[in-house]
């Protein structure tokens, strides 16, 4: 059984208006951020989930760990459904699940001490006394590579570079011992000489507390290397999802064929082949019919624009929404 | 005949509530004609501030120290006053009247921000017929409407959208914006200041093809400023690493990537992952940056370096000629 199931969530935010528009029009609009996902993850797996900005990956995670409701559909966590639970329910939920955000400049709280800000997670659970707490928290924060913990307890998040804070996020996430970690962007804001040291701190910690992770980032070069499958979303919907090896050499989807094309390779005598997709990402809000893709896609036909396609395996565990496989 | 830009040993400063942090240390550079310079290097190596001061646009409480801009200028440019005669000038020795009328005209500069560089209550258009007017005060609006709705056109957006407001673009389009605005008035110089940064990876590679093109068009020597040495392979001709506000290292574009010869540049190149070669270990740099306000003698990388020496103590390793064509500031190839 997979350790997340997620079947056919929406999430649908409601699109602010002035006072004339709401007087004059009667329909409501929305932005579909997450328009119809489903895929499932595997326990110990990290499963990547990359697309451009306005996407709807970060919703996604914060989805899955019920940091905000869903507007339709199902989330499965080791077989039970989290979708509607509330209360106590949901707290007890949330020592198993947790999520790190991409900014670790603006997640901690400029004025508590990050040995507060880790023994927080302790306090709003409920676990151990105070005594007990900080001693959690001095061995977590040797565990993330910030040692002496007793130096590093008392001091506040702007003194700390922003690799170092990367990891105090880490922590965080970790003291209570969750299963499975929604990761937004971790090394996004980190200096590039320091990614790989997250990278791997994030490896050991899998294989320490064996986590399951969703690896949420625009830059697939980094999720190549840390991912065991990739999703690769569009405009709230998942285009194609496979391992991370075949969805690089083997990308079915014509907007991930163009996405690969597009990373920067660290190699001058890198060629460019394939063309680029024109114009940007549509709105959300009133999204193309048919495909999403089609208005930008350089292998569009009748079919795209009139009817969706569904995501089929079209290949051995590899899944793809695309009218050319059918 | 001299070089479109050289900087010659130029320092800047800034004062801060922690002391005095020399963000630019001594560099020297020459830019040659239409080729592009990539100035790489992590954050707060001072490779922004440098870009800055070849405008004198230091942010303040930043103080250019010493040093030479040298500018070979194409033409005379009229200005208030009189008129900044053509030939090589030293851009630090201008007054203010004369440098503006060189900003725009001759050197422009793109930030690295395009949602916030726009004025958010003028329209599109008035933005380029504002820079033509500046510069060249009898010019017809008419005209400047016209040169700007070709310009608009060489940047791939609709010429009828001179009169949409810059809400209404796309962080990809702002950006396209941007670079025209920069390209308005032909300059010799362009600096691009990390231009794709906070775009996305289809966009970002549609921005640089586009700037690679206008290159070619507008006969463009373009020094571009960014973090991101995949970018820096596909546009750049050379490349100057930057750390702690010194030139570690420059050589051609290819030279750097296939033998890079400062400790600082290989370990670099070593932390960012491609994707074509998924197995390749990644590795990091051990440490952080020292503090720029309790600068280190010698070699400001030596506490990070694997092959740091006893001389790296003592003095700042001066450039040297590198086995790959380029320059480098390390002891390690002293005497070779």
């Amino acid at each position: 059984m997979p350790l997340i199931e997620v079947k056919n969530v929406m999430k649908h935010f409601p699109v602010q208006k002035g006072f004339l528009d709401t007087l004059f029009t009667r329909q409501k609009e929305f932005v579909k951020a997450v328009d119809g996902i489903s895929f499932e993850i595997e326990e110990g797996e990290v499963f990547g989930l990359a697309g451009e900005s306005g996407s709807g990956k970060t919703t996604m995670g914060r989805l899955i760990v019920r940091l905000i409701d869903p507007t339709a559909g199902q989330i499965l966590f080791a077989g039970q459904d989290i979708a509607k639970i509330r209360g106590k329910q949901l707290r007890l939920l949330k020592r198993r699940l947790q999520f790190t955000f991409q900014d670790p400049y603006s997640s901690l709280n400029p004025r508590l001490t990050i040995g507060n800000a880790i023994a927080d997670a302790l306090r709003l659970q409920g676990i151990g006394n105070k005594s007990e707490q900080k001693q959690r928290t001095k061995k977590i924060l040797e565990r993330v590579g910030l040692s002496p913990a007793s130096s590093f307890y008392d001091r506040l998040p702007h003194q700390l570079s922003g690799g170092q804070r990367q990891r105090v996020v880490f922590g965080r996430a970790i003291i209570l011992e969750p299963e499975f970690v929604v990761t937004d962007e971790p090394v996004a804001m980190v200096d590039v000489s320091v990614r790989a040291q997250i990278l791997e701190l994030m490896k050991d910690l899998q294989d320490e507390y064996s986590l399951t992770y969703l690896f949420i980032s625009h830059d697939l070069a980094t999720a190549r290397h840390i991912c065991d499958r990739i999703g690769i979303m569009y405009l709230g919907k998942i285009v194609e999802i496979a391992d991370k090896d075949q969805i690089y050499t083997d990308s079915l989807h014509p907007y991930t064929v163009s996405l690969m094309a597009a990373i920067p390779v660290p190699d001058p005598k890198a060629k460019k082949g394939e063309k680029l997709p024109k114009g940007e990402i549509p709105s959300p809000i009133n999204p193309p019919s048919g495909c999403n893709f089609h208005p930008r896609c350089p292998k569009t036909f009748e079919r795209c624009a009139e009817e969706e396609p569904a995501l089929r395996e079209v290949k051995k565990e590899h899944w793809v929404a695309c009218h050319l496989y059918d | 005949m001299p070089n479109l830009l050289e900087i010659h040993n130029l320092s800047v400063e800034y004062k801060t509530r922690l002391g005095i942090a020399r963000a630019v240390d001594n560099v020297s550079i020459t830019l040659d004609e239409n080729k592009t310079l990539g100035l790489a290097g992590e954050s707060g190596c001072g490779k922004s501030t440098l870009g800055r001061a070849i405008i004198r646009l230091v942010p303040y409480p930043g103080r250019i120290l010493e040093g030479e801009i040298l500018l070979n200028l194409d033409e005379d440019v009229p200005y208030e006053n009189g008129v900044v005669e053509k030939g090589q000038i030293n851009l630090l020795q201008l007054d203010d009247d004369q440098m503006r009328a060189l900003r725009g005209k001759k050197l422009a500069y793109i930030f690295q921000d395009p949602m916030t560089s726009l004025n958010p209550m003028e329209r599109i258009g008035k933005h380029f017929v504002e820079i033509i007017k500046a510069h060249e005060p009898d010019t017809p609006k008419e005209d400047a409407q016209v040169r700007t709705k070709d310009l608009l056109e060489a940047l791939d957006i609709l010429p009828e959208r001179v009169l949409d407001y810059p809400h209404q673009f796309s962080g990809g389009m702002r950006q396209r914006v941007m670079i025209g605005l920069g390209l308005t008035l032909t300059p010799q110089l362009l600096i691009a200041d990390e231009p794709t940064t906070s775009l996305d990876v289809i966009v970002e590679a549609q921005i640089l093809n586009l700037i690679s093109d206008l290159k070619d068009k507008f006969n463009l020597t373009m020094m571009l400023i960014t973090h991101n040495l995949g970018v820096l392979a596909e546009t750049a001709d050379s490349i100057a690493i930057m750390y702690t506000g010194r030139i570690m290292e420059i050589a051609p574009t290819e030279a750097l990537f296939e033998s890079p010869q400062h400790p600082y540049t290989q370990a670099l190149l070593q932390s960012v992952p491609d994707v074509r070669k998924p197995d390749r270990k990644l590795s990091w740099i051990p440490g952080s940056p020292p503090s720029l306000t309790e600068p280190i003698p010698g070699c400001m990388f030596r506490p990070r370096c694997p092959h740091a020496m006893e001389i790296c103590e003592m003095e700042p390793p001066p450039l040297i000629k590198s086995a790959s064509g380029g320059i480098v500031a390390c002891y390690l190839y002293e005497g070779s």
